[in-house]
This record gives C-alpha cells, structure tokens and sequence, in this order.
C-alpha cells in the first residue's frame, strides 16, 4: 500500500482582518491517492479555495499557514526553498481557476502562455512545443487550435476558455491538479463536457485532483471521495456514494438535501 | 435618516480620518500659519514693501546679538556701514559703537488695518537709522521678510480664489452637460477638449496679452485670477460631467423631477452636492497649480509688477544669476513657494485617500 | 485599426479650428496692434503703416482677417512676422524643432527613469526604498520648476562643466559631427533635467499605483501557480499590464511637457515654440502668436492621438473591439 500522493496533517490557516486575527481552517486532515479524485465542498467563504491555494503556497497575504504538514510525494512541502517550490507549480502540481478569463494573462495569446509551460518546466525545443500545444488543445476537445493558439483570451467564448485553462495545467503532465470551482462560472451543458473532460483526462493520465467545489451536482458526476468542510475542519470524509447516501454530520445532510431537490 | 443626514455624517467620519494623519495636520498648520502672517503683514513686517534704502542694497540677513561683553542683554543688532573690499565686492561692516535694542510693538511705517484704519504699529522694530533685515535685503535695500510676508498676500491668495471661480464654472458646465446629455453635452464637452488641448502656458500668456500690459496691480491681480479659471475648469467638468451622467438615474433626481422641480434646481440641489467630495479634493489638488503659475507670470514680468510684491517677482531678481552667488538670501521666496506647494500636495493626498470610499459610493449607480 | 485612427484626425480637426479661432479673438481683443510702436516712430510715414496695413489686411474686418489666414494656413503659408521680419514659417519651424527635441528628451529621460523606479517601488512595498522613493516624488512633484531652474543654472555658474542656457556654444559651428553632438547634449543637460523632475516624481508613483493594483489579479496568480520564475511574473506578466493605463497618460503628459517646457525654454534660453511665443505676445506680433499657439495645439493632438494608437497596440482588447 503506498503512500497517499498528496497528505495534509493539521493545517491550521490565520486570517489578518483590521479586526484581529482570526482561525480560517484549524487542523485539517485530507488525504488524495494517486490518480483519484477528492472533492472538497463547503459552503462559500468556508476557506475551501485557502486550502488549495496553501498546496502551493500561494496564499495572499492577508492569510498565513500557522501550523501543520502538506506532504507530497513524500516531501514536506511547506518547508521546502521557494525555488523547489516553484518547480513543482505547473509542472507536478497545477491549477484550474474559476473564472478562466482573469486566469489568463489578456495581452498574450493562448498559444504564448502554453509555450511559457512548456518551456520552463520540459526540454523540449521550440518546434516539439508547438506541436505539443496544438496536440494538448485538441486532447481538450476544441476545434481548430492552430487557429485558437494565437487568439487571445477575450476572444474565445467561456467553454473554450475553460478547455483552455486545462490544456494549459496538463502540458507538463501534473500528477495533481487543484480544481477551484472549474465549472461555477459555466452553463450545464458546458459543465457536463467539462466534467466529460476531467473524466478523460484522469482515465488516459491518471491524474490526481482536488476539486473544490460547492456544487453537489459535479462532485456526484465526477468524486471518488468527498470530503466536507464545515467551520474550518473536515467534518466528514469518505467515499461519495456512501457519504451522499448517508449523510452523518448534519451539515452534509443540508447539503444532501439541497441536492436532492 | 434622511439621505443628506447620512451624506454628512460619512463626510464627518472621513474628515476625522483626515485627522489622524499626522503629516496632513502638521501641513495644515503650516497653511494656517502662512495664510495668517499674510492677513497680518503689515503688522508683522517690521517695514512696508516698498521702504527701501539703498545704503543697504543686498545687505546680509542682520546678526542678532543676545550678549554683549559676555552679559546677556536685551536682543540688539548693530548699525552697518557699507564698503566694497578689495575685489570690489560688497562688505557690510558692523559698528559696535551704533547699537540698536529690537524693540516690540513698535512704531512704523503707516499702514492701514482691514483697509480702513490707519495704524502704525508693528511687532518688531528698531530705532532708525538703524535697519533689521532678519532675511537681508534686495537690489534696492527692501527687507526681505517684509516682502515676502507682503507678497504671500498674493501668491497664497490668487490660489483661492483662481480655485474657487474655476470650482464653480467647471461643477456647472459638467453638471449641466450630464443631465441634460445630447447635443448640449457633445457642445460643451467639444469645448472642454478645447480647452484642454492648449498648452496651458501658451494660453496663460495669450490671454495676458490680450490685455495691455501696463495694468494697475489691482486689475492684473485680477485679470490673472481669470486667465487661470479660464485654464482650469476644464478638467474639472468633465469628472463632474460623467459624475453627473450616472448620478441623474437615480431615485431622488426622478422623484424631484416628479415633483416638479426646474431643472436648475435639480442639477443645483440634487446633483452637485454629490460631487462635492471629488471636487474638494480637486480643488486642493489644483491651488499648486495656480500659485505656480501666477508666481512663473509674475517672474517673467508679465504678472504683479514692482513695487507690489509676490513670490514670483521675488524670485525674478534671482534670474539674473550671479547675484545668487553674493546674495543667495534673494531664493528664499521659492523656498516659501516650494513649502506652500508640498504642504498643499499632501493634504490634497491625504484627503484623496480619504475620500477614496466616498468617491466610490458616489460614483456607483444604484 | 486604421479606422480608429482616421476617426481620431476627423475629431481633432475641428478641435483645431476651435484653437485657432480661440487665439485669433484673443489677439484681437487687444487694444493696439504691433504697428501701433511704429507710428510712433516720427520717421515712418504714416502713408507706409496704411500700406502695411493693408498689405496684412489689417484694416479689414475681423471675419475676413480670419479667413484670410485660414486660407493662407492651407497654404501652409502661416503670415509674416511683423517682429523678425520674415515669413512665420521660417521662425517656427526652426523653433518648432527645438521644442520638439527640447520635449522629446524629457519624455524619454522621463520614462527610463521613472518607470524603473515605479517597479522597484511597488516590488519593495512598505520597505526603506519605497518610503525613500515615495518622499523624494512628493518632493519632485513640489519643486516649483522654474526655482530649480535657477537653482541648478547657478550651480552651473559655479562648476563650468555645464552652459548656462542656450542651444549652441559659440563655437559651434567649428565642432566635429560627435563634438556637435556632445555640445548639445550639454545644453539641453539642465532643461530637460528640470522639466523631467516632475514628470519623473508623478509617474513613479502612478506606476507603482498601477503596479501594484496589477500584482493583484487573478491572472498574475495564475502565472506564479504555473511556477514561472517571479522576475518573469513581475516583469513580463504584470509590467506588461501594468504599463497599460500609463499609455493612456501619455498623451496628457506630452501636453503638460509643452506647457512645463515653454517656461523652461525662456529660463535657460532655450530658443524653442515657447520662448518665441513670450517674444512674439510681447511685441503684439499677431501671425507669430496664432502660429505658435496652433503649433502648441497639434503637438498636443498629435501626442494624444499617438497615445491612442500606443494603446491600441499594446492593449489587444481594444484593437479587437
């Protein structure tokens, strides 16, 4: 039995306010195996996105880890230099935001912020890059993307973005990717090819993922396990049809409920 | 609460915030004290602005003396007497032998207090023919501080009310061009642009020359408080024009309307006082601006002519640069105008900040 | 794109109509005129003033004055100049040059600096440099400018490495390409020094400001979670964002230059648009005077318009709309 790709032990995140500083997650626990997919729910403001943004140690400055272990791949990586740090961004662990649009840089083009992906974090040269992009926008399922490499992000409507932005976090081949909230800002029909295509790419690249989310509906369609954040620690946590079957915590049957009607 | 209860008190709550900063207060004493000695000139300068005696052209800021044969005695300065060494350069020589005590309130050179009745007493003075030149004295034996205090008059002045006439040209012309909108406002907006595409400068002195050139003080005071409302309502309406624009859709304004109220009145009433925030801090921001550009006009002999006094004709005897090097005492008025226009930048600053949660209430639709 | 710039010019023209109507009515209010000195010189005859009179349509009515010269304008013949005693174009255009490399020193000496200074700032925030750089660009920004001018030329009395004022040494004309070239950069050391001051201190901080609004997207974000190095994020990502609302002051900043410049020019004797137009509003030279004050007006339109453009370039937002 190996060790869980991603263990975080007693995660403890402050606050700063003008008020004093306040608790936002005390001693969290959360597991994620290889190549499984870890829904984190909460309600908003819960201080999910905090945690995902603490894997990578890119917590704004108004937040600071206090207390605990976030170890990966067997490495304790909130004690590691910045410079090891950062080669693990992008490259073993990746991030999908929300809102694809302000994910993006708006003065280059798709093509151009691949090609930043691709060349800080693999060897290949310039033409084997290319013709990655191009390959890694059609695995994402959008049309013609010689054509969208060299768009720029207002340019492309809400599902292509979307499809984009994932293009982008798996170029260096992730072993996790942190999901935060990757299909809030879209219609259903777009949120079911998006959740068609995080199905895929878990299947042909057995990639972990933490998908962080409020919404029942998706972690159904797409969580192997379901862990349920509520006044900043996990109250409940195990596999997704149980837990949806039989909520213990009375927070999750909320939850539950909600999604039932 | 009414709507212009709740207005106040958060304008109430963003001037106490005002307070809390040290520097911006520390500034605005400054201000207070400088505006003050200029309402008091008269009576503060130990000399009017045109007493000259030319037995004391460039004479050295005067030595004050607390001691005499190591006994402290009353403050006291000693007569000069002028001579050119070797070199042919100006000496000013002490005579211990003609000792004059500073003397307080004392009694000078005529005046009038308010403009109506004459007085002669000033705070400081000594017995003639002794003369005190605390910050020494120019070309033609002027004390310095004298003009200088007389000259604030002027330079911190023509900032004002500059300021206060552009104030109320640019919040009518904005307000009017965004509530009415449509060719009204395209009209007026095309003649802000005008406006503000003219090289400031350029206009400055075109408008000047306009007028001939040999003016009375009075009339050039008031011909460039003019020429710089003229230059700096532009900007000024087209904030409050776009403030205006989304400030018309909102309840009150349809409410008046509905009610009946003339259009000026709603605009006057409803609409500007809105603004007012933004245009305070405008305002403070801008008056720099007037007091440099009267003081570049006055420098350049276009602007107060001598006798009369303000920073910039100061500051033009300075031009000639060589006399710096014998007599840098003659930098001081930019020295005033230099604290006058930091302590107004960090006010305007600090109010900036402080209005800034204001600005962006007023400026959101509803 | 080039239909935006064509809207551009359409909306400047009669912008420019504005300014040369403005000027027009300003000069003739003016009681008297440039000849009114010389009738009272006994040796002109008064037969001679009529004739020049009516050789400049002086004694026409206004509106016929003013499209007179408007016709001539599309002539590009701008007038004669009563004062220096030949065709306006000629003294203009000599003047015009050397604003225009007068300002186009500053803009640059401007930019290189303040630019750098906004980054360094905005990435050392709260630190002893930000607080140095902050209370130096207040006092920048404070400076009377003219004050510094002196200032700095008497010092330049002093230490004899730098002209006091002027364009050219008197020599000038006996000097090598690089001497010339040298001689120049000499002179226009203490003006453009001068005039950049409070550019420099009001830039620096609107980039800091921008950059540090920049540094808090969303996108920026994103870039440091992808694990590109930071000077990367900085200074590609977010300078690249940043510098963005800085274009748009451009145009602005061109203008406040023309004007700063003007009163620089006639303190370091810098013979440019703005020294001529002091010359020439003294001396009632009325065709020098609406030269120089349109010229002032398109330099202006031009600096915006290739602000506009700027921005359209740098901005694919707007290229695309």
């Amino acid at each position: 039995m190996t060790n869980p790709l991603l263990r975080i032990e007693n995660l403890t995140i402050d606050i700063y306010s003008p008020d004093g500083v306040k608790e936002l997650i005390r001693g969290l626990h959360l597991n994620i195996e290889e190549s499984k997919i870890v829904a984190l729910v909460g309600s908003s403001g819960s201080g999910k996105t905090s945690i995902g943004l603490s894997i990578l140690r890119l917590l704004p400055a108004a937040m600071a880890i206090r207390e605990g272990k976030i170890i990966f791949a067997d490495e304790d990586i909130l004690n590691v230099p910045l410079e090891k740090m950062r080669s693990l961004r992008g490259r073993d662990i990746a991030m999908v935001f929300q809102e694809p649009l302000s994910a993006f840089n708006p003065v280059f083009t798709i093509g151009c912020q691949m090609n930043e992906v691709l060349k800080f974090h693999t060897a290949l040269s310039w033409r084997q890059r290319k013709g990655k992009i191009l390959e890694l926008l059609d695995s994402v399922g959008i049309p013609e993307p010689g054509r969208i490499a060299g768009q720029y992000p207002h340019q492309l409507s809400g599902g292509m973005r979307q499809r984009a932005m994932i293009a982008q976090a798996i170029a260096a081949n992730p072993r996790l990717i942190i999901a935060d909230e990757p299909t809030s800002n879209l219609d259903v029909t777009l949120q079911a090819h998006i959740i068609e295509l995080f199905q895929k790419i878990r299947k042909e690249l057995n990639i972990a993922m933490l998908l962080i989310t409020h919404d029942l509906g998706v972690v159904n369609a797409l969580a192997d396990e379901i862990a349920v954040l509520s006044d900043g620690r996990i109250v409940e946590w195990g596999p997704t049809q149980g837990i949806l079957k039989d909520p213990r915590h009375p927070f999750t049957t909320e939850l539950v409920n909600s999604l039932v009607t | 609460m009414s709507k212009k209860e709740k207005h106040l008190s958060q304008f109430q709550l963003a001037m106490r915030q005002f307070g809390r900063n040290r520097l911006a207060i520390f500034c605005f004493w400054i201000l207070v004290i400088l505006y003050l000695s200029a309402a008091f000139a008269d009576f503060l300068s130990p000399y009017s602005y045109n007493n000259e005696d030319r037995n004391y052209s460039y004479c050295p800021p005067t030595k004050i003396h607390f001691f005499e044969n190591r006994k402290p005695v009353r403050p006291h300065i000693y007569g000069t007497h002028l001579t050119f060494n070797e070199i042919h350069k100006r000496v000013y020589v002490a005579e211990i032998k003609r000792r004059h005590d500073i003397k307080f309130f004392v009694k000078g050179d005529e005046y009038r207090l308010l403009g109506f009745f004459p007085a002669r007493l000033h705070l400081f003075g000594v017995d003639a023919p002794g003369r005190i030149h605390l910050l020494g004295a120019d070309s033609r034996g002027r004390d310095l501080l004298s003009r200088i205090l007389f000259g604030a008059r002027v330079s911190l002045s023509i900032g004002v009310a500059g300021v206060f006439i552009s104030f109320i040209f640019g919040l009518l012309v904005g307000g009017v061009a965004g509530y009415y909108g449509g060719t009204t406002d395209n009209i007026l907006m095309r003649l802000c642009e005008m406006f503000m595409m003219v090289p400031g400068f350029y206009l400055m002195l075109a408008l000047r020359a306009a007028f001939p050139p040999d003016l009375n003080s009075l009339q050039v005071y008031f011909l460039i408080v003019v020429i710089f409302s003229f230059i700096g309502w532009a900007s000024l309406a087209r904030v409050v024009r776009g403030m205006s624009i989304s400030l018309k859709e909102r309840e009150y304004v349809l409410a008046a309307k509905a009610v009946g109220l003339s259009d000026f009145a709603i605009i006057t009433r409803h609409i500007l006082p809105h603004t007012v925030s933004y245009s305070i801090v405008a305002m403070a921001m801008s008056i720099p601006g007037y007091i440099l550009g009267e003081s570049a006009l006055s420098l350049l002999g276009l602007g107060i002519q001598d006798p009369y006094a303000s920073w910039g004709n100061l500051l033009s005897e300075a031009m000639g640069i060589v006399y710096i090097k014998f007599a840098p005492w003659i930098l001081l008025p930019g020295l005033f105008i230099f604290v006058t226009v930091i302590c107004f930048n960090v006010i305007g600053d600090a109010l900036r900040d402080v209005m800034d949660p204001l600005l962006k209430m007023e400026g959101k639709a509803p | 794109m080039l239909r935006y710039i064509i809207r551009r010019i359409l909306v400047a023209i009669p912008l420019l109509f504005g300014i040369s109507l403005l000027t027009f009515v300003l000069i003739q209010i003016t009681p008297g005129n440039f000849f009114d000195s010389l009738k009272l010189d006994p040796q002109i005859s008064a037969d001679t003033i009529s004739r020049y009179e009516k050789l400049y349509h002086l004694d026409r009515p206004l509106l016929e004055q003013y499209f007179h010269w408007l016709r001539n304008l599309l002539k590009f013949d701008f007038g004669y100049s009563f004062f220096y005693n030949c065709p306006v174009s000629q003294v203009i255009s000599g003047r015009l040059y050397n604003t225009f490399i007068l300002s186009l020193a500053s803009l640059l000496l401007t930019w290189l600096v303040a630019i750098p200074l906004g980054v360094w700032a905005a990435v050392n925030r709260g630190r002893g440099i930000d607080k140095i750089l902050s209370f130096l660009s207040f006092a920048g920004l404070s400076v009377p400018s003219f004050f510094l001018a002196i200032i700095l030329l008497y010092f330049a009395s002093e230490g004899k490495i730098l002209p006091l004022g002027g364009m050219q040494s008197i020599n000038y004309d006996g000097l090598t390409q690089t001497e010339k070239m040298v001689d120049l950069l000499r002179h226009l050391a203490i003006p453009t020094i001068v005039i950049s001051v409070g550019s420099i201190a009001a830039l620096q901080r609107i980039m800091r400001g921008s950059m540090l609004e920049t540094l808090r997207q969303q996108y920026v974000l994103a870039a440091r979670a992808r694990g590109l190095p930071e000077h990367r994020v900085v200074y590609v990502h977010t300078l690249r964002n940043a510098i963005n609302p800085l274009v748009t002051i451009f145009g602005y900043h061109f203008s406040d230059l023309l004007s700063g410049a003007a009163l620089i020019e006639i303190i370091c004797s810098w013979p440019g648009l703005g020294s001529v137009m002091l010359t020439a509003v003294r001396a009632k030279d009325l065709y020098l005077v609406m030269a120089s004050m349109l010229m002032g007006g398109i330099l202006l339109l031009l600096g915006n318009l290739l602000a506009d453009i700027l921005l359209a370039w740098v901005d694919p937002r707007i290229r695309y709309e």
